[in-house]
């Protein structure tokens, strides 16, 4: 009933839970009968990982260990796997929500057949933004299991690191839903492609953010992967504060006006 | 689900047959500025098959959809099953079988998982979803190819495939649009033969097409539609009474001018029609006119006596041919 009733206001359509469950459950389908893609969503994580490996060890000789504010001094290659992981959350959201769902919508005529059934458009983008997310949180989760076994993280931080990052899924499935509905062709993507490169080398990923000029650092400061890095961080490396608490509600602000917006502009293109 | 093995000619869904299921009063479709459906009247009963016949463009796919309640109207009234395609759209979408113009299968999944994934969005159980569509991938003679993906099945194999999918609800109007275009004879009569079994199980059928014999062989009803309007509803037969002799006589002549072929043909039979490629003779006796064709000095290279059909309804209502060459 909550569902059903959240659903109304955020896409301003019926969302009936178990319809979203059937579309995710197609998505789900194919994970399970094709295995070649079971490998392709976990390729994806690679990604955050050779960064962890190749920028880990190289800066890392290279600048030392990083003091914290609470006066314990970590590696930095415990300094940038928090970052690391929120891009890989990103990456993976990002993945099924723009490509894959974009193809759907335009090439494949999927959701023309789906929406023959008693499913709206908006449980559609909601089914899609559980998808992408559950991608986010694949490659995710095998990037924390990654950091456990390198002791840049304890499972204890990690299991709290892991509630942040499916947050990043949501809003980052969120945006990319949105973000389709706009795109031309193709060719768009390329650009998206290259906003999504910047978030990650900027978002205080590999350099606190105080190294940056301060308009670049204000700049930086209203894009939404740098709030997924502070969160991660701070689940991960503390501490957690009030600045946690503005990460936490930015990142769910944009998920919720995102999806508004996918919601919408789904029933405007596919009920003509 | 009465099932698809159930017993035919039994009607499973409690409602009368003749009674109303589609009405549809001035019902318009606009896209910007162009008008795809243009002010229809129609009613559609339960238990009939009900067809729009029309040559591309006519308005056939949107008037479709919006009885499919994925279009909404842009005037006029509309009720499928008694109820409003915009507000109750998903309640009557749960009672409808669809096979769109174009496949829109699956392509990544087999042709059995196509069936129970879109089983769910129906919210049938797992256990039913794969029990109903074993049950219809044999009804459509696909059980053998269950676990084939659907991008190596052909033409025919993906239509029955997707009609399949349009009855895993166990449908009370199953709505076809274009069921057999591009399919080879075989395969068409395949789909026939399956659209009849259902019709006799009591499901009302809405079918488009440009078909003549597939009109004329499956529908109980139909409309003509040109250009966004219907130009005639009736029975097939009775249109063709209605409009048409009872015969017509094609003349195929090899160098001449047809237009002046015709004058010369004038008040023999009902009336002629100039085709690009023949002329047609209306008459109701078309054996008994040929020799006066001769005896105007006209020497036809081809000459064909045959009964009138909805194609030459078709002709006469629109001033065109239905399917173009
Ligand atoms: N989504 C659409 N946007 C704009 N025009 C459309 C759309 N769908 C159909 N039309 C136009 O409406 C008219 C009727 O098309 P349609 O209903 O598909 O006819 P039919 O199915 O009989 O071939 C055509 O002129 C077509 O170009
Ligand atoms: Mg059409």
């Amino acid at each position: 009933m909550v569902a059903v009733m959240l659903g109304r206001v955020v896409a301003g359509d019926v969302v009936r839970p178990a319809h979203v469950g059937a579309v995710t459950a197609r998505d789900l389908t194919l994970i399970r009968s094709a295995g070649s893609y079971f490998w392709l969503v976990l390729s994806g994580f690679a990604e955050p990982l050779l960064y962890l490996l190749a920028v880990g060890w190289g800066v890392g000789s290279l600048v030392g260990a990083i003091p914290l504010e609470d006066g314990r001094s970590i590696s930095y290659q415990a300094f940038i796997a928090p970052a690391l992981l929120a891009t890989s959350a990103m990456n993976g959201a990002l993945a099924e929500a723009t490509i894959n769902f974009f193809a759907k919508l335009r090439y494949l005529k999927h959701y023309d057949s789906v929406l023959n059934t008693p499913v709206t458009p908006a449980e559609v983008a909601f089914g899609e933004l559980m998808w992408a997310t559950i991608r986010g949180a694949l490659y995710s989760g095998a990037f924390l299991l990654v950091m456990i076994m390198m002791g840049l993280v304890t499972p204890w931080a990690a299991l709290a690191a892991f509630p942040a990052a499916l947050l990043i899924c949501l809003a980052f499935s969120a945006v990319g839903l949105a973000m389709s509905t706009f795109m031309r062709d193709w060719s768009d993507f390329e650009y998206s492609g290259v906003v999504q490169f910047a978030l990650f080398v900027f978002s205080g990923t590999f350099v606190p953010l105080s190294v940056f000029p301060e308009p670049a650092r204000i700049l930086v400061e209203l894009t939404p992967l740098y709030h997924g890095v502070e969160l991660t961080r701070a689940m991960t490396l503390g501490p957690l504060d009030s600045t946690s608490l503005v990460n936490l509600l930015y990142l769910l602000v944009l998920m919720v006006a995102a999806t508004a917006v996918a919601a919408r502009r789904m029933r405007r293109r596919l009920r003509r | 689900m009465t099932g698809i093995s159930a017993t035919p000619a039994v009607h499973g869904h409690g409602l009368a047959t003749g009674e109303p299921v589609v009405r549809a009063r001035s019902l318009v479709k606009r896209f910007g500025d162009i008008t795809a459906v243009d002010g229809v009247d129609f009613t559609i009963r339960s238990g009939e098959a009900f067809g729009f016949l029309g040559r591309n463009g006519a308005g056939k796919t949107s008037t479709m959809r919006m009885i499919g309640c994925v279009s909404p109207p842009s005037d006029g009234r509309l009720t499928v099953l008694g109820m409003d395609p915009v507000r109750e759209g998903a309640s009557v979408r749960a009672r409808l079988g669809v096979c769109p113009q174009e496949d829109n299968l699956d392509l990544e999944l087999t042709a059995r998982q196509n069936l129970t994934t879109y089983a769910r969005y129906f919210r049938i159980t797992r256990a039913e979803a794969r029990r109903r569509a074993d049950d219809l991938l044999r009804f459509v003679q696909l059980d053998d190819r269950a676990a084939s993906k659907v991008e190596p099945l052909s033409g025919g194999m993906k239509r029955r495939l997707t009609i399949a999918r349009a009855l895993i609800n166990d449908p009370e109007i199953v709505l076809l649009d274009e069921p057999t275009t591009g399919l080879d004879p075989q395969a068409r009569h395949l789909v026939w033969e399956r659209l009849f079994q259902l019709k006799q199980r009591g499901i009302t059928l809405v079918l488009t097409t440009h078909y003549m014999e597939e009109a004329e062989q499956l529908c109980d009803r139909l409309v003509i539609m040109d250009g966004g309007r219907i130009v005639a509803q009736d029975a097939p037969r009775a249109l063709i009474d209605a409009h048409c002799t009872k015969e017509v006589v094609e003349l195929r002549f090899a160098a001449e001018d047809h237009e002046s072929c015709a004058d010369k043909l004038v008040g023999i039979g009902s009336h002629v029609e100039v085709l690009p490629d023949r002329l047609l003779l209306y008459t109701d006796d078309g054996d008994a006119i040929v020799p006066t064709v001769y005896e105007r000095g006209l020497r036809p290279s081809g000459v064909l006596v045959r009964r009138s059909g909805l194609e030459d309804v078709f002709l006469h209502l629109t001033g065109r041919t239905l399917v173009e060459a």
